[in-house]
């Protein structure tokens, strides 16, 4: 559909006066202003020495939290696998050896290629075993690398929790009422 | 002047009578010195420009090679170097490798004639006319032969002079030419070619419209570029860069060129940027629509040598700079013409510094033009003022007035240009707005 004439408004640039037609004192600004930066302060974070500051919600590597005794918290309720939109997380149920709850993940594995770190498993997750820290700087050499199964959760947990970077956002250490039998 | 030019006429046929024998040392060194700081300073260039550009956006620049990252230098040749070698299946193989050799070597070869220092001890003073009448009585005759032993005098004293200042430290390598400026520009010229058959040869199209933008950009700067020294070189006489220098050293801070030719100098600085392919003009090579440009299929040692190229352009015409408006080595109360070599070396070495510097601020000042524009500045605006400005200077020879009119007049010709670029019609594309349009 074409556009009607008379919605159409005709707009003249503006004209340009003497000094602007010059274009010299145009560039004197332009000079001065790069010049003013030439000595300003520098903005740049030389990062393997310099670390960013990062705020607390920043959504990094994952971690599984330990409960009080050290055991893994997560009680493999498959909430965060579920509303992983990267289908990312891959969770084994098995059998808890433990009388506090009825299962525990015998196999926790994250891609962490695949996951579009989005935090909705953080969300989901019914005892906060499941966190997100901030650890950015993630590498490796190879895809199977990048897999990170329980122990390495975990571990990522003992990093991260004592650092103060990350503090444990769960009140206490124990398990969340989802997991107790009672209620 | 008209008797200067004849003084001046008269010299360089004694000269050229008793032409000076080749020393072959002096200049072999000399050739080497130069090619090693040359290469050296532009591959510095390289480091100077990303610091400049860093410290202009707030950032630090190259830091980690070295202190303060000055041995990037070392690591970006040894990355030109070890790198491997690749060449275009369908590209015209000779002319492929040839064209950044064109490029590198022609911006050597037009350094060859630039004096980096005092290179003459100063000029002489008129001579005397050359010539008696017959019916000049004996007295007269008496007093013509005395001023001309005084004159030979002087003349052989000057020439032992200046062969001192050749074979002690000769800071120019081909001493005493008198077509100076057009060597340079006739052989900077050449270096296009090294563009454009780079870009035409790669068999790429991005190529081959970056090189076809060279050789218009390049045909339309050289206009102004060579009309707007002309004035310069009126109010010298002499094409001789070294004898450019002495004739503003010998009339102090108010004699540079400057002072006399603020537009010929603004509008050589121009073109020079355009000639140099640097931004606001680097429309060959732009990266955001050429991916590169010219030398979009070029890579390793060959790439270095385009880079190089520029980079001693640069150098080059900062000293053109240098040389034909700020008075070369020549500084009041630090270098004064009868100052030591030394001092004259350090005073000229900061002043092309300070030019190259600015190349760099402007570089990352203005964004670049848009390739109408770049053709209408060089066609509608420096051609028309660089022979307004080389009337001027006409007009105040011819008139035997003083030079520093040339100041008011040239000013006033920029605002008067400024004035009637107001009163321009419209462009072409604002012609089709409606009559009604409102302003904004």
């Amino acid at each position: 559909m074409p556009i009607n004439e008379n919605e159409v408004t005709w707009v003249k640039p503006p004209r340009m006066g003497l000094l602007e037609r010059l274009y010299l004192p145009a560039i004197a600004q332009g000079l001065q202003t790069t010049l003013k930066h030439m000595f300003g302060k520098k903005v740049t974070q030389q990062f393997p020495e310099e670390r960013p500051k990062l705020p607390p919600n920043y959504r990094g590597v994952h971690r599984l939290n330990r409960d009080e005794q050290g055991r893994v918290k997560c009680v493999a309720c498959y909430m965060c696998s579920t509303a992983c939109p990267a289908r990312c997380i891959d969770i084994v149920a098995a059998p808890s050896p433990w009388p506090d709850r009825e299962k525990y993940p015998e196999v926790f594995v994250i891609d962490e290629l695949r996951c579009i770190y989005c935090g909705m498993c953080e969300q989901a997750c019914p005892c906060d075993a499941i966190e997100l820290t901030s650890l950015f700087d993630l590498t490796g050499l190879s895809r199977e690398e990048m897999m990170f199964d329980k122990e390495k959760l975990l571990s990522v947990f003992d990093q991260t929790a004592t650092k103060g970077e990350d503090p444990i956002r769960t009140k206490s250490g124990k398990l969340s009422i989802a997991s107790e039998p009672n209620v | 002047m008209p008797c200067r030019i004849d003084a001046m006429a008269r010299t360089r046929s004694d000269k050229s009578e008793q032409m000076h024998e080749f020393l072959f040392w002096p200049t072999l060194i000399t050739i080497a010195v130069v090619f090693g700081i040359l290469q050296g300073t532009a591959g510095f260039l390289v480091y100077v420009e990303r610091k400049v550009c860093a410290y202009m956006q707030n950032r630090i620049g190259p830091n980690r090679v070295g202190p303060y990252g000055l041995l990037q230098v070392l690591a970006d040749v040894l990355k030109f170097l070890f790198k491997e070698e690749t060449l275009p299946r369908k590209a015209d193989m000779a002319l492929f490798l040839l064209a950044p050799v064109l490029a590198f070597s022609t911006a050597l070869l037009s350094f060859a004639v630039v004096p980096f220092g005092a290179t003459e001890p100063a000029p002489l003073p008129p001579a005397p006319p050359a010539a008696i009448m017959q019916s000049a009585t004996p007295l007269e005759k008496q007093q013509h032969a005395l001023i001309e032993a005084e004159y030979k005098k002087k003349l052989q004293d000057y020439e032992a002079k200046v062969e001192v200042y050749r074979s002690s430290y000769q800071f120019i390598i081909a001493p005493n030419i008198d077509i100076g400026i057009l060597f340079i520009f006739g052989i900077s010229s050449l270096a296009v070619y090294g563009v454009i058959l780079g870009g035409w040869s790669s068999n790429n199209k991005y190529s081959l419209v970056g090189a076809l933008r060279a050789s218009a950009q390049i045909i339309s700067y050289e206009i102004p570029l060579g009309l707007s020294i002309l004035g310069v070189l009126l109010i010298t006489g002499s094409l001789n860069l070294e004898r450019i220098i002495w004739n503003q050293a010998e009339q102090g801070f108010l004699g540079w060129n400057i002072f006399i030719q603020p537009v010929a100098f603004l509008l050589f600085m121009t073109s020079a940027f355009a000639e140099c392919n640097r931004l606001p003009f680097d429309l060959p090579e732009s990266e955001q629509e050429l991916i590169g440009g010219y030398h979009t299929e070029y890579n390793a040692f060959k790439l270095a040598f385009f880079l190089l190229g520029e980079y001693v352009h640069m150098i080059t015409t900062s000293f053109l700079m240098v040389i034909l408006f700020f008075g070369g080595w020549h500084f009041p109360i630090i270098a004064s013409p009868e100052a030591g070599w030394f001092l004259k070396l350090i005073v000229f070495a900061g002043k092309v510094t300070f030019f190259i510097l600015f190349y760099m601020l402007i570089r990352w000042t203005i964004p670049r033009f848009r390739f109408d524009q770049l053709m209408a500045l060089a066609w509608k605006v420096l051609i028309p003022l660089a022979l307004v400005n080389l009337v001027m200077v006409m007009v105040v020879k011819e008139m035997a007035w003083p030079e520093w009119v040339l100041l008011p007049a040239s000013l006033a010709a920029v605002v008067v240009a400024g004035a009637v670029a107001l009163n321009a019609p419209p462009r072409p594309r604002d012609r089709r707005l409606k009559p009604a349009a409102t302003d904004l």
